[in-house]
């Protein structure tokens, strides 16, 4: 089995956007490093031949390897010893035969030793990795904090830690501790300078550090002493080389057993000061924190695809009353409602990477040379597209895990209530999705204002201009019907006034605008590729509709007046 | 210590994952409905010699394959993974060779491309005959010691080579001059994963056999990378290049004659059926502590 090549629709996703001449122009400064590097593609046709050959390494690593282990891993889980993290004995094999196929460092430029693919084609593999190892795909895409260094610390650094990560050393981010969790503002962790030996030290704790015991640790901490919110934490760099952190003990969990979660105490450990202090948390860990989101909304499609596998295999398999259980239509739906929601969210996921990858390249750019006026203009429009997508391409793929592999258990009866099947673990595994790097309810919050500034209603607007097939000019117009119940919706929240209110309310719109643009992306996808999303189409609409019309009904009943029912002391 | 080493191996069809269709209606393997793997026990020698390389550098490993043009798929797989480079040993009359043909043209080969070759690692067989005999009489030929059933190279130093073996029940650590040869058991370690940056480098490289008929590297896409890469130019050899005696080569070559081809079906001979009676059961316990096949 091939977790990528055996996947047509994630194939398509790389391939079928017009951003995607424009992305890999960019990310190859116009192939300037064709004649330096072997590896480098000579032009756009030979940058997609290589990502889908590098891709096929992947699919072909989780499928004999990886996901071959991810019962065992699961079961074994990692060990703390001495103050170190051991991870299960098949952890090691998964780590070692990603570095030895030269997955690590990614998107990083040649010159670090990094394969320069572009956010779009690690997305892909982060999917495809989650697809056979939720839990390993946290060690592995860890990796992506690479780019926070890469972007805000100097060029000393750079080039003492990327080509580092691009051997394939691990990362953590080193964030909460027990009372900073979703409030990163109370942060407490002490940095104090240390005049003698002039470097900076960590003195205090962390806790559910993921990977905590990494080689290289981006670490929020207090470095302006007296100062209790985000404005006095800067971010730093702890190199495990120079010791001073261990790891008191790790977490039981529900899932993601391969994942170790850390509670980490810091003893006067020595760090570097990563770029400006104060600017820790409002603007490092923000971009830090993108990049995870984004990477958690690839982790929950990953697991979308294995429980729509599972459940089909299962399905097609299983017979009771003389017929396979797939031929009942009760059975069916469940299956056609998981590739619905898979195929919607993976469109997200990827229109959202397509747009974080133009803005990173023309930022990277602006860091060599001043960008055109046409270029700041792009820059401008991609960055507040990703932002605007980030969350809702996180908080909906993540809830859709959920519901998926819930349906997943469903499917397999009382068969998928015992720990025999794939199904049980990847159900736990996929609940954290939907907590970890932002709750839902905090992908909301960063996600409303694009409610309500009119953001999503401008694109949802525009997509609505773009051509269909005839044969779906309906489900256009549907579609539309729905973006006017969204509007409508935002205005009489917007009219109220009321902050209780909106913040009520901002979960159902932040839904409605998921429906509408997941309906869009799929009416795209479906026009280009009817023996591909046709179906998806169909019932994904029917789902959205429905889900707006819920929705709908809740903002309308939500009125000042009725807050008060939803107030629990 | 820079060490020559190369690496034998075959394109096979894969016959681990057979179909219905998987035999022509004459008992032969109908290759179509196969497809083209790197034999797996190869694989293995090959991660033998990549682990060497890691740790002499400015070793070279090279891989030695005979077949048609669409084997050099072989050898890109290789390179993939880390191998140098390797040849193509293609010529029509390398057709229809045993064991003893086989052994012949690769022993030839590589006296011609590499006459100071300090090992020869192939895997243990190939998964379409199951013979296990061209490691050891390519061995012959060259006048080379050989060491058979390899699980791991365990050292290599002052020109000898210590090899744990498998044999019956257990293993045995042996020890030879180099050069000599190697075949490796499919129970060694497997062979790394393709590197993508290598992939990424070597994905174009083609031997001349796999162009289309009459074309020619200036006329391939992205001519101008074949002019400057010659690594993207898969080398071949064919009889001449290797002067090797026609007589012994491939079906001219080859004593084996394959007199008929017959499909077997396993049929139980002799069946007894058994109650759940106490009788029956306690008649079985006994007959089968009588075989000493329980008890």
């Amino acid at each position: 089995m091939n977790y990528y090549s055996d996947i047509k629709e994630i194939q398509f996703e790389l391939e079928n956007s017009p951003l995607m001449q424009r992305i890999v122009e960019l990310k190859e400064r116009n192939f300037a490093d064709k004649d330096q590097y072997d590896e480098a593609p000579q032009d756009f046709a030979d940058a997609m031949d290589s990502y889908d050959k590098v891709l096929e390494v992947v699919g072909d690593i989780i499928g004999n390897i990886v996901a071959p282990n991810a019962e065992a891993v699961d079961a074994e889980g990692p060990h703390c010893e001495g103050g170190r993290v051991r991870y299960a004995e098949k952890t090691y094999e998964n780590l070692d035969a990603m570095r030895k196929a030269g997955l690590n460092g990614v998107t990083m430029p040649r010159r670090y030793g990094g394969l320069n693919l572009p956010v779009t084609v690690y997305t892909a593999a982060n999917e495809i990795v989650s697809a056979g190892d939720a839990g390993f795909e946290n060690i592995w895409s860890l990796q992506d904090c690479i780019e926070t260094l890469y972007c805000f610390g100097n060029e000393e650094q750079r080039q003492k830690y990327i080509p580092r990560v691009c051997k394939g050393e691990t990362m953590s981010m080193d964030l909460t501790e027990p009372d900073a969790g979703s409030d990163l503002q109370s942060v407490m962790l002490k940095a104090t300078y240390d005049e003698e030996n002039q470097c900076w030290r960590l003195n205090g704790s962390k806790r559910f550090i993921t990977n905590g015991d990494s080689d290289i640790h981006l670490v929020l901490a207090r470095s302006e002493t007296g100062t209790r919110d985000g404005r006095g934490l800067a971010m730093f760099i702890y190199d495990k080389r120079d010791g001073g952190v261990n790891v008191r003990r790790i977490e039981n969990k529900l899932g993601i057993h391969g994942s170790p979660t850390c509670e980490l105490v810091y003893k006067n450990a020595k760090c570097e000061l990563c770029g400006d202090r104060k600017l820790g948390l409002i603007k490092y860990v923000m971009s830090l924190m993108n990049g995870a989101r984004l990477g958690i909304a690839a982790q929950s499609v990953g697991l979308s695809q294995t429980a729509y596998n599972e459940a089909l295999a299962y399905a097609r398999d299983r017979k009771q009353f003389g017929k396979a259980i797939i031929e009942f239509p009760a059975v069916a739906e469940m299956i056609s409602n998981i590739k619905a929601k898979l195929d919607a969210g993976r469109a997200l996921l990827y229109q959202t990477a397509r747009y974080v990858d133009i803005y990173k390249a023309l930022e990277d750019i602006a860091r060599e040379r001043k960008l055109e006026p046409e270029e700041r203009q792009e820059l401008k429009k991609y960055s507040r597209l990703a932002d605007a997508f980030t969350p809702l391409a996180k908080g909906m793929n993540s809830e859709y895990a959920n519901q998926n592999c819930y349906d997943c258990i469903q499917v397999h009866g009382g068969s998928g209530f015992m720990l025999e099947y794939t199904c049980q673990r990847i159900y736990r595994d996929a609940r954290i999705t939907s907590i970890y790097e932002g709750t839902t309810q905090l992908q909301t919050v960063a996600a409303i204002r694009y409610v309500t500034n009119g953001m999503y209603s401008q694109v949802i607007e525009e997509m609505l201009q773009e051509p269909v097939a005839a044969e779906f000019e309906g489900y256009q117009a549907r579609i539309k019907a729905m973006s006017e119940k969204f509007n409508a919706c935002t205005a009489a929240v917007k009219d109220a006034q009321n902050d209780e209110l909106h913040d009520l309310c901002a979960r159902h719109l932040y839904e409605m605008a998921g429906d509408v643009i997941m309906s869009l992306l799929l009416l795209q996808n479906a026009t280009k590729a009817p023996e591909l999303f046709a179906k998806s189409l169909q019932v994904y609409v029917n789902l959205a509709e429905a889900d707006v019309e819920k929705n709908n009904a809740l903002v309308v009943r939500m009125t000042s007046e009725s807050i008060e029912n939803y107030r629990q002391a | 210590m820079k060490l020559n080493i190369i690496v034998l191996a075959k394109q096979v069809p894969d016959t681990r994952n057979v179909g219905p269709d998987a035999m022509t209606p004459e008992g032969t393997v109908n290759r179509s409905a196969l497809p083209a793997i790197f034999n797996p026990e190869d694989l293995n020698a090959l991660e033998q010699a990549l682990r060497l390389k890691d740790q002499f550098p400015g070793t070279t490993v090279n891989v030695l394959t005979m077949g048609p043009g669409r084997a050099a798929e072989v050898i890109r797989e290789a390179m993939y993974r880390g191998a140098d480079g390797g040849w193509l040993l293609t010529d029509r009359a390398f057709a229809g060779a045993d064991t003893l043909a086989t052994s012949y043209a690769l022993a030839t080969a590589i006296k011609h491309v590499c006459p100071n070759v300090d090992l020869v690692i192939g895997g243990r067989q190939a998964i379409d005959g199951d013979t296990a005999q061209v490691g050891p009489q390519v061995a012959e030929k060259l006048g080379l010691n050989q060491i058979t059933y390899t699980e791991e190279v365990l050292s290599l130093k002052d020109g000898r080579i210590t090899v744990v073996r498998h044999i019956d029940g257990g293993v045995e650590t042996v020890e030879s001059p180099i050069p000599c040869v190697l075949t490796v058991n499919g129970s060694a370690a497997p062979c790394r994963p393709r590197n993508v940056k290598r992939l990424m480098k070597f994905k174009r490289a083609l031997a001349p056999l796999e162009l289309a008929q009459g074309t020619t590297y200036e006329e391939l896409p992205y001519a101008d990378q074949y002019a400057k890469k010659q690594y993207l130019k898969i080398q071949q050899l064919t009889t001449a290049d290797i002067n090797a005696d026609l007589q012994q080569c491939g079906l001219a070559g080859s004593p084996t004659k394959v007199k008929a081809v017959q499909n077997i079906v396993f049929k139980a001979k002799e069946s007894k059926t058994l109650t759940a009676a106490d009788a029956d059961i306690n008649g079985l316990i006994q007959e089968l502590m009588n075989e000493k096949i329980i008890g």
